[in-house]
């Protein structure tokens, strides 16, 4: 039986192949990060492509170093250049976890920004602590990473999703819209089911008489909501709540649209400016709709000191990909803006050497910086989450120019809208909002 | 022949354990994941040699995951031992469970309805909100017998457990494919007509294939949701299942060894590729499934076989 011998001589052949295969060591004088985000599959249009094109502009723009203004104006990460290996983010959590490991042993990156599935999330925060692998979460949603675990490697420069809907809430109540019931239409995943679950809970608070109606689930990437819509179309609900995201959002206002539901129900949108790019005037007037932070048109809209930051990023964007950035490049800058003070703060206190793992985590930790898409302070799980300003508006097609506008937007502060540290975000929707600083 | 399998078993076992000491820690856990997934993909292979291919072997890689996941979780165990034992005790009552139904199914009917199962677990999970649902769960680093180790040496120690595990699921495997039970399956995929006029019963085999294929998804499940820290209903999805049968049908059903080989070469495949052609990477991995289709019908072990002249 020498089958077993010579199956191993090619195992033996194809370990060595894995051995040989190392790394280019990485230099002093660059600063290697991963990045991961969807490159395929339904999420790559709305949030991979787009963060990552947003990168590629805000990178070439500090290697090239002096084009941003203050603080940003050093080259590259504290002098050292940018350089960036890009993973496509599909595949599952199976194989992310793979990548991640290759990423931090085979290609040696100085530091990994990543992930916008909640799943891969979950699962890369412990893999990173393991590896001590400094890592920056910059898009996924659920409260979860850090409420259920607590890792001293991992930092989510964005806020979680308990905010979106918490302002989309808060927005209601501040445009006096009077609110006899609402009805629901989200994805069933846990996005979907998280999103309705942390908006019931908000209206439950600020509208405690208001009536739940019908929560409607489709499938993920259903495409068709024929049935949905006359369900809701009978239900007559003040308004319909709906977090989908991409194809499945332009599928849902297409078809809601055309029989006449955004007539009959005002529809709020926890996450819905990335499909204005793709919809333009299709996208009807008069929809109450979020960012997940103050991203895209609520940037643009909101002009005072950082406007010279995100007006920079936003021409060079519009110059490269004949499209203005919707949230997901405004998440990957936050966090590239992040990394690019932890890394600078890091120098400083090490005497200029390239930062490891351990010293980039000490910068990071508690760090507050600015961005296009506001102040991002690192205030929640002992400074490992991040909190951010909000913004809620209404769609108005601007007829003359061409372009979709957002017009009375609320801004909600950092506080307003997200929990104090030291309380899960379900505890503090149902406690109604206790320690929330609204002005 | 029981001699050169015990000397062949050692043989395969040393060049497993020689990987702990050459691999960088990349690779160690690149070929940890490909071994667990390999022992899954064994099962399929019983199944194949008796003509049948099951679309649903994620049912018993998740419900292992879930089953060690859910245990440690809840009763704080980490013991590798024992979550293996469990999870896999799981898995052999759900096979036996579904066993003696599917075994009455041939070809597509029985692929579908595999498929049907490990659908019905992969849409239970996903609803299930309190255990995560599509975001899944996370499960802490195991201990071997109150040994907590860390970093490299964790890596290790789960390296040579799935390499001890491939190395018995292997043996036991081609002792159960020579016995008469073994053959029989085999003959029961040229003609199954005749084998049941000669006495032996198909339904039988085909059962036991299955419930073998149960424990051997279970083993993998639990190795590799511990290796990776975190599961979710995606282990149950059909495109995970599918990638278990890709790996089964290039190994082909005539060598124990090579199904592992294939599962390391898939897995290398896709994280090569994936890092030199981020935009097109199931491009590149789909190319490599169709070469290796077109160039070897009969899968990798049929290079080691077809030279030999030997039909099993």
């Amino acid at each position: 039986m020498t089958t077993k011998t010579k199956i191993g001589g090619a195992f033996a052949a194809l370990t060595l192949a894995a051995g040989l295969a190392t790394p280019a060591a990485a230099q002093d004088d660059t600063f290697k990060i991963g990045v991961i985000t969807f490159l395929s599959g339904q999420a790559a249009e709305s949030f991979g492509v787009p963060a990552l094109n947003g990168g590629k502009v805000l990178i070439d723009m500090l290697n090239q170093g002096g084009q941003l203004p203050a603080p940003y104006t050093q080259k590259g990460f504290g002098g050292m250049t940018i350089e960036v290996v890009e993973v496509d983010e599909a595949g599952g959590a199976t194989k992310q976890v793979q990548e991640f490991r290759n990423l931090v042993q085979r290609e040696e990156v100085d530091a990994v920004v990543g992930y916008v599935s909640s799943g891969n999330c979950l699962a890369i925060a412990p893999v990173a602590d393991e590896l001590k692998a400094f890592t920056i979460l910059y898009d996924c949603g659920t409260p979860r990473v850090f409420e259920t675990g607590s890792f001293d490697y991992v930092f989510r420069t964005a806020a979680h999703a308990t905010m979106d809907n918490v302002s989309l809430a808060r927005y209601l109540k501040a445009r006096d819209f009077p609110v006899e019931s609402f009805a629901g239409l989200n994805q069933d995943y846990a996005w979907g089911q998280d999103s309705w679950a942390d908006f019931k809970g908000s209206m439950a608070q600020i509208y405690p008489d208001a009536e739940e109606k019908t929560a409607l689930f489709p499938k993920f990437g259903a495409g068709q909501y024929g049935t949905e819509i006359s369900a809701l179309l009978r239900e007559r609900a003040s308004l319909v709540h709906s977090s989908n995201w991409g194809g499945d959002l332009q599928g849902f206002l297409l078809q809601a649209t055309a029989r006449g539901l955004h007539e009959r129900s005002q529809l709020v949108l926890a996450a819905g400016d990335h499909v204005i790019p793709q919809l333009q005037d299709k996208m009807p007037d008069g929809i109450f709709l979020g960012a997940r932070g103050v991203n895209g048109l609520a940037a643009k809209a909101r002009g005072g000191e950082l406007a010279e930051l995100t007006d920079t990023l936003w021409n060079a964007y519009e110059a490269e990909y004949e499209a203005f950035p919707v949230q997901a490049p405004f998440r990957m800058w936050q966090a590239l803006l992040g990394l690019k003070t932890a890394v600078e703060k890091a120098m400083a206190e090490n005497g200029g050497k390239k930062p490891n793992d351990e010293e980039l985590a000490a910068a990071m930790e508690g760090l507050a910086w600015d961005a296009p898409s506001g102040r991002i302070e690192m205030a929640l799980a002992g400074g490992h989450q991040a909190i951010q300003p909000n913004a809620i508006g209404t769609t108005k097609w601007n007829e003359a120019e061409g372009r979709m506008e957002l017009v009375d937007v609320e801004y909600f502060a950092a506080r307003c809208v997200n929990p104090p540290e030291g309380t899960t975000s379900q505890e503090w929707l149902a406690a109604g909002f206790p320690g929330a600083q609204c002005d | 022949m029981t001699r050169s399998l015990t000397l062949s078993a050692a043989a395969a076992f040393v060049l497993l354990a020689l990987g702990a000491l050459v691999l960088p820690d990349w690779a160690m856990f690149l070929f940890a994941m490909a071994l667990a997934k390999g022992l899954v993909c064994l099962g399929i292979v019983g199944m194949m040699r008796g003509g049948l291919v099951s679309f649903g072997q994620g049912l018993y890689y998740c419900l292992g995951a879930y089953t060690a996941t859910l245990v440690a979780n809840t009763f704080g165990v980490s013991d590798i031992f024992l979550l293996t034992v469990l999870s896999t005790g799981v898995c052999l009552a759900v096979g036996l469970a579904f066993g003696p139904l599917l075994a009455s199914y041939r070809g597509i009917f029985f692929a579908m309805l595999s498929l049907a199962l490990s659908m019905v677990l992969y849409g239970s999970l996903s609803k299930m909100s309190f255990i995560g649902g599509t975001d899944g769960l996370n499960i802490a680093a195991p201990t071997f017998l109150g040994w907590a180790p860390e970093g490299r040496a964790l890596q290790t120690a789960l390296y040579l457990y799935v390499a001890v595990m491939v190395v018995i699921a292997g043996t036991l495997m081609r002792i159960y494919f020579d016995s008469e039970q073994g053959l029989i399956a085999l003959a029961a995929r040229d003609n199954e007509l005749r084998v049941e006029y000669l006495g032996a019963s198909v339904r039988n085999v085909n059962t036991y294939s299955y419930v073998f294929g149960a424990v051997l998804g279970g083993i993998g499940g639990t190795i590799a949701v511990l290796a990776l820290g975190h599961v979710d209903p995606e282990f149950a999805f059909w495109t995970t299942s599918g990638e278990f049968v890709f790996v089964a049908i290039l190994a082909g059903y005539l060598s124990v060894p090579s199904v592992f080989v294939a599962a390391i070469i898939l897995e290398m495949v896709r994280s090569f590729s994936n890092l030199y052609f981020p935009n097109t990477w199931q491009l590149a991995l789909g190319i490599f499934l169709l070469i290796v289709i077109v160039v070897l019908p009969d899968g990798l072990g049929s290079l080691v076989r077809r030279r030999k002249g030997d039909a099993t």
